[in-house]
């Protein structure tokens, strides 16, 4: 293995962090105007107006888990007619093989099961998560994220980044500190 | 930053935190937040219970303690019906359902506050449940874990509950999915699952900031595990609203679709006070009734020795009792159109059997019992003194709770009178039906308590929300706003 120990060590981004969620959510208005395109703002609550300012209006949560109810219910539907109308037919009190309005609360309960844990599933694949590490864990003051403090990160990924104009570009936000995450 | 008092001296009594904002801020206008709280003091008041920086009052053990011992009162009590099968029990014929069905009900019906807190609260708007909404889905979650055991062990050979489940097996025989009793499984099943994950996704950021305020390895190592790594980005904020959002949705008419689905194991069947379309409407405010009862007893401790009055307030109780006050009236509106339509309908069996129970039956005293319960002592709760005293709302909710048990007693035991005077009986629980049933109340203590120590009781992020602005919070929640 060749060393790269000689090399810069690389960086994830740039953290600034701010005070209030008002001034985040300015911060962030303010980069994306800049131009800004590849960044992330950290909270310890949500706050709506960060994720529309990162040009994320709308999530995909819901066409999810939408999909994932139809799925539930259809197959709950089906599933029962098959197999007491079709695959054992059973007879009970002479109604008929098709008897669909009792098969209504098993369909409504498969939906509703299907529609959650598709929501849930596709929150965690959506966001990566378990990803139990991560660059920003290695800055110290990230630990206040969840805490009383708002952060913003440009990352390096982002076409316009660059150490120095962009440390440059959020100090004029008037954060409380910038910091270089490293990878 | 917080003031932070350094809580313990090696060898000394640990100091008492403080946990009061440097700034001195405004009372909340609605008088749900009380105290003087910032983000920070708000956050480290309700963790510091979990990394135990608290120090554990002396009532946690004993209530630990009460529900470990009656716990061993359930590992005793199913020990023995499973050797000896469901004859040690008091159920006979004709009363074949007896207090396992009584509990299964009780049980289930108190979980439903939870959701009702969680979930349709959350619909409407009302910020005042962001106090309660942890703590009672926890209590949904331990009180279905109650509930669903009873119909488990009724069964007499519980090791073959899979064949209740469309389980392609080699007897090629499926359940019955016209009965409601098979709907009763999905309906149970389902709702742990989702008050489970609805439960989980609401501690995700939770745990994440015992993570980063963990005192040791062990704590940040196991609280880092359960936040999944959660970071507080805002594109998973909106992902994870969204979903709130969606299950609170969904969860409103499962809530709802189960104790329907619950009272139509009795509604379905042709017993004389059974068959009646009041049920399922009746059941489901018997449900919020029972819950909110417990919630408020679970509530008053929590006050009491966690100190949590910051943060449920005089405000939330009071609000809890009046929920309970109003579903009370709705659960007596029930009782009078289960009267009234026996006698309007002309129908024999059913003004007999309704004659049974409320005068010449040998169950009487129980209906009457339940009357009073449910019925007259919750009318204290018009006045406006006594609800704000802890203490009668504590007995009150006692009242509701036995008042909820005799409910659902006098129902199952409805079955000792049928149509024909050659197939009545009489019904007594044994010592083993007792046992089982403090067994789960054993359980559901026991859990709680545990719950109550090592996980946030309430919820750090959506009071963090509620915080008025001017305190670092977004004044209220705003979930509906921003889940997108």
């Amino acid at each position: 293995m060749t060393s790269t120990l000689d090399e810069t060590p690389k960086v994830y981004g740039l953290l600034a962090e701010f005070g209030t969620a008002d001034e985040l959510v300015h911060a962030t208005q303010s980069a994306a105007a800049k131009g800004f395109s590849r960044m992330d703002g950290y909270s310890p609550y949500p706050v709506g107006e960060v994720a529309d300012a990162l040009g994320f209006p709308r999530s995909e949560i819901g066409a999810i888990m939408f999909i994932g109810g139809l799925c539930g219910a259809t197959f709950g539907f089906v599933m029962q007619y098959y197999l007491n109308g079709i695959d054992y037919p059973l007879n009970v009190g002479g109604k008929p093989m098709f008897s669909w309005p009792q098969f209504a609360p098993i369909t409504w309960e498969l939906l509703v099961l299907t529609a959650s844990l598709s929501g849930v599933i596709g929150l965690f694949a959506l966001c990566g998560l378990p990803q139990p590490n991560h660059p920003l864990f290695n800055v110290p003051q990230f630990a206040r994220a969840t805490r009383d403090r708002f952060f913003l990160c440009v990352e390096a990924t982002d076409p316009q980044f660059d150490l120095t104009t962009t440390r440059d570009f959020l100090d004029t936000l008037k954060p409380l500190s910038v910091a270089e995450v490293p990878e | 930053m917080a003031t932070v008092i350094k809580p313990t001296t090696p060898g000394g009594p640990p100091a008492a935190k403080t946990y009061s904002a440097p700034t001195q801020f405004a009372p909340h206008p609605e008088g749900l937040i009380a105290g003087n709280h910032d983000l920070a003091t708000l956050g480290d008041k309700i963790a510091d219970v979990s990394i135990q920086v608290t120090p554990t009052p002396r009532a946690w053990w004993m209530f630990f303690l009460l529900g470990f011992t009656l716990l061993q009162g359930l590992v005793v009590g199913v020990g023995y019906l499973l050797y000896m099968g469901t004859g040690v029990w008091g159920i006979n014929q004709p009363v074949a359902w007896g207090l396992a069905i009584v509990n299964f009900v009780w049980w289930i019906g108190i979980g439903h506050a939870g959701t009702l807190i969680s979930a349709i609260l959350l619909l409407m708007h009302q910020k005042w449940r962001t106090s309660l909404n942890r703590f009672a889905e926890a209590m949904t979650i331990f009180a279905v874990m109650c509930a669903g055991m009873f119909p488990l062990l009724h069964m007499g050979r519980p090791w073959l509950f899979y064949w209740l489940y469309p389980v392609p097996v080699n007897f090629g025989a499926w359940p019955q999915f016209r009965s409601p009793l098979c709907w009763d499984v999905f309906a149970v099943t389902t709702y742990f699952t989702v008050s489970l994950v609805f439960w989980y996704i609401g501690l995700v950021p939770d745990f994440a900031v015992l993570r980063d305020v963990a005192r040791n390895r062990l704590q940040r190592t196991v609280y880092g595990m359960l936040s999944m790594g959660w970071r507080g980005s805002a594109i998973h904020w909106r992902r994870y609203e969204k979903l709130y959002l969606l299950l609170a949705g969904l969860g409103t008419p499962l809530v709802f679709s189960v104790h329907t689905i619950v009272s139509f194991d009795f509604a379905v069947s042709i017993v004389p006070l059974w068959h009646a379309t009041i049920f399922p409407p009746f059941f489901v405010a018997g449900a919020i009734f029972a819950g909110f009862a417990m919630v408020i007893w679970l509530a008053v401790p929590l006050r009491q020795f966690y100190g949590m009055k910051d943060f449920i307030t005089n405000k939330h109780m009071d609000l809890c009792a009046k929920v309970m006050l109003g579903t009370g009236l709705l659960v007596n509106y029930g009782y009078f159109c289960e009267l009234w339509m026996s006698w309007y309908s002309h129908s024999i069996y059913e003004w007999d059997t309704t004659l049974q129970r409320i005068w010449y039956g040998p169950y009487a005293w129980a209906y009457w019992m339940l009357i009073l319960t449910n019925g007259v002592i919750p009318q204290l709760l018009w006045v406006d003194k006594l609800r704000k005293n802890m203490v009668v709302l504590f007995f009150v909710a006692l009242s509701v709770h036995i008042g909820m048990w005799f409910e659902r007693y006098v129902i199952v035991i409805t079955l000792s009178r049928d149509h024909l005077p050659s197939s009545w009986g009489r019904y007594a629980p044994t010592e083993w039906d007792y046992m089982l049933f403090a067994g789960t109340i054993g359980l559901f203590i026991t859990l709680f308590s545990l719950f109550v120590r090592f996980v946030p009781m309430l919820s750090i992020t959506e009071m963090r929300e509620l915080l008025p602005t001017a305190q670092g919070g977004r004044d209220g929640h705003a979930v509906m706003e921003n889940a997108k």
